[in-house]
């Protein structure tokens, strides 16, 4: 059964087209992460899915119409786009009675037992939480309503570290199980790569690549390879390669190397050099190529990122 | 749709655990106590109006004991009474007009309508929970406070009568306060809530509508209208009309002489002229429709 599912989805604001005929389909219990450049059409998509935009072409989410049903269906939903959402004069208590209120899923205890573990306190308002604090709040109310899909849009935008980590593994560990589903679109890639189940990359409001993330472990390796064999790497026909620290580091998308039988060619490229996993990031440049200027630049911030990680 | 999306639907609804709704009324009602943390000015403002009108009137009394202009004139006993009345009236206007202009204008400022569309309700229950401030909490908070301070008045005005050695039965025989209040009751409703109806659900409409400056895009189209009539015909009918709107010169009392001060018992109140002058139902007409829009705009709107 499709959690969502969506065909020839098309939105346009004015003459910018935020989507262009995007066909969807993610299945219940699967972490989908929607990774792509700004203005790609990420948040419209999203919006779309959540009933807060209306578009062309079919969308069904739950079974229900978005569009038409979006209140019902928030029963089954719940979103948190980035940080700034809750309204900053709200006290937690407030929160809490309200969701309470006006929610039929919402399990106050178990929202209480969440924000026992902050150090949240009852009586603040939202505007005396720090940034960090605001998404655990959130996080608590979400997690503490039994919904069938969650729908986050860079939930973890411009909080440290260590919040972020924590946040994915509430996430994980106290929230999701075989009966849910979680959209996350998001740049943080390389915190969500181990989150996800699925991978889609979006651009200029078209879904470019799509792929679970065991597909990605098993179609796509990443080289290091050794200075003296970079000939020979390269007469791979490798999708992308590039400099980090003196060493020539090549992807190989082994489909396309399917003239040879799948052991040996990964025996092949770890004579080499190491092979790994790549990125998500690495990938995303890869696929998209050179298509265009603004993906080149939000993906090479990733790679940095990514490099001073190492 | 189609026979498919139905079962579709229903299967996930079925799967889904216990028959989870709320009532309607009890969304309404966290709707409205929402609101209520939002704006506490609805209660803050004439509560401090009211204060500081008793403090005055405290002191005028008190001094009227030793001076004697300012002693209370037993023939115009009411009179303070009235202005009391007034004052939460004219707070209760101010503060309809300011929440108006802003209920849905903030949530899109502050991004928060993302929040709120998160929840199950839908956005008639959330416009018409703003819509209720204006004309129902507010005009019935405004008599509650009013006939407070007249109690409260009445209590100053009897220790400064029994202070100055007089007594307090004129006073209390000559105030018909059952009757006032319940005169008050009738006019705060009809001329403060149900009369200016159509101004309150168009600033409404316009909060949820404009991007930025809601009171600029509130009054500038009116005035315009204005501005082309006097032009024009050399008349102020459209300005005559939207003035009559908010300050309640309702024809609630005695047509013949539309008074500021109904709470005058001598003043006749008219609710069968009230109820069938066709000015109120056009009122109601012009404030459901506005209102419809609004919930209509809400659908569409995000954050600015």
């Amino acid at each position: 059964m499709a959690c969502i599912e969506a065909r020839g989805l098309r939105k346009a604001f004015g003459t910018t087209i935020a989507l262009d005929g995007v066909d969807l389909r993610v299945e219940e219990g699967h972490i989908l992460g929607l990774v792509g450049p700004n203005g790609a059409g990420k948040t419209t998509a999203l919006h779309a899915i959540l009933g807060l935009t209306p578009y062309q072409g079919e969308l069904r989410v739950l079974g229900r119409d978005p569009w038409a049903e979006r209140d019902q269906l928030m029963r089954d939903v719940c979103f948190i786009a980035d940080v700034a959402v809750l309204p900053r004069w709200i006290r937690v208590s407030q929160a809490l009675d309200y969701v309470a209120g006006v929610h039929p899923r919402f399990d106050r205890a178990k929202a209480e037992g969440f924000l026992a573990k902050t150090t949240i306190r009852r009586g603040s308002r939202v505007r005396e939480l720090s940034k960090g604090m605001v998404t655990q709040l959130h996080l608590a109310l979400v997690m503490a309503i039994d919904a069938r899909l969650l729908v986050l849009d860079e939930p973890t935008l411009g909080l440290d570290i260590l919040y972020r980590k924590q946040f994915y593994d509430s996430l994980l560990n106290d929230y999701f199980d075989r009966n849910r589903t979680i959209v996350v679109a998001t740049h943080q890639v390389e915190e969500v790569q181990h989150v996800l189940t699925d991978l889609m990359f979006i651009n200029r409001g078209r879904i470019v690549f799509e792929c679970s993330m065991e597909e990605l472990e098993s179609r796509y390796l990443e080289v290091t390879v050794h200075p003296e064999k970079v000939a020979a790497a390269q007469a791979l026909k490798p999708i992308r390669e590039r400099q980090a620290i003196g060493r020539s580091i090549l992807l190989f998308d082994l489909m396309t190397l399917d003239k040879v039988d799948h052991q040996q060619l990964v025996g092949l490229l770890s004579g080499l050099g190491d092979v790994r996993t790549p990125g998500i990031a690495d990938l995303f440049v890869a696929v998209m190529g050179n298509q265009s200027v603004v993906a080149q630049r939000v993906v090479t911030q990733g790679v940095v990122s990514q490099g001073a990680g190492q | 749709m189609s026979t498919q999306s139905n079962a579709i639907s229903e299967s996930f609804q079925s799967h889904s655990a216990a028959p989870a709704t709320i009532p309607a009324t009890r969304v309404f009602y966290w709707s409205v106590r929402r609101e209520l943390w939002e704006n506490r000015s609805i209660y803050v403002a004439p509560l401090a109006v009211a204060a500081v009108a008793l403090f005055a009137f405290c002191l005028s009394s008190f001094v009227g004991i030793w001076e004697a202009p300012l002693r209370l004139n037993q023939a115009h006993a009411q009179a303070p009474f009235d202005m009391a009345a007034g004052l939460m009236m004219l707070t209760g206007i101010v503060v309809s007009v300011f929440y108006c202009l802003d209920a849905l204008h903030g949530e899109r400022r502050d991004r928060s309508i993302l929040f709120w569309k998160s929840l199950p309700v839908s956005d008639a229950t959330t416009v018409l929970a703003k819509a209720s401030i204006p004309l129902v909490i507010l005009p019935l908070l405004i008599f509650a406070i009013a006939v407070a301070m007249h109690w409260l008045m009445l209590l100053i005005s009897s220790a400064v009568v029994l202070a100055s050695g007089g007594s307090v039965a004129t006073l209390w025989t000559n105030s018909s306060f059952l009757r006032t209040s319940w005169l008050l009751l009738y006019h705060i409703l009809t001329a403060h809530a149900l009369w200016p109806a159509p101004v309150y659900c168009w600033l409404l409409l316009v909060s949820g509508w404009a991007r930025r400056a809601t009171f600029l895009w509130a009054t500038l189209p009116l005035i315009a209208i204005a501005g082309v009539e006097q032009i024009t015909f050399h008349t102020w009918h459209f300005a005559t009309l939207m003035g009559g709107r908010l300050v309640g010169a309702a024809p609630t009392v005695a047509s013949t002489s539309p008074d500021m001060f109904p709470t005058d018992p001598m003043t006749h109140i008219m609710p069968g002229s009230f109820l069938s002058s066709p000015g109120l139902w056009i009122g109601l007409a012009f404030a459901a429709i506005f209102l419809a829009a609004a919930v209509r705009l809400r659908r569409y709107r995000e954050p600015i």
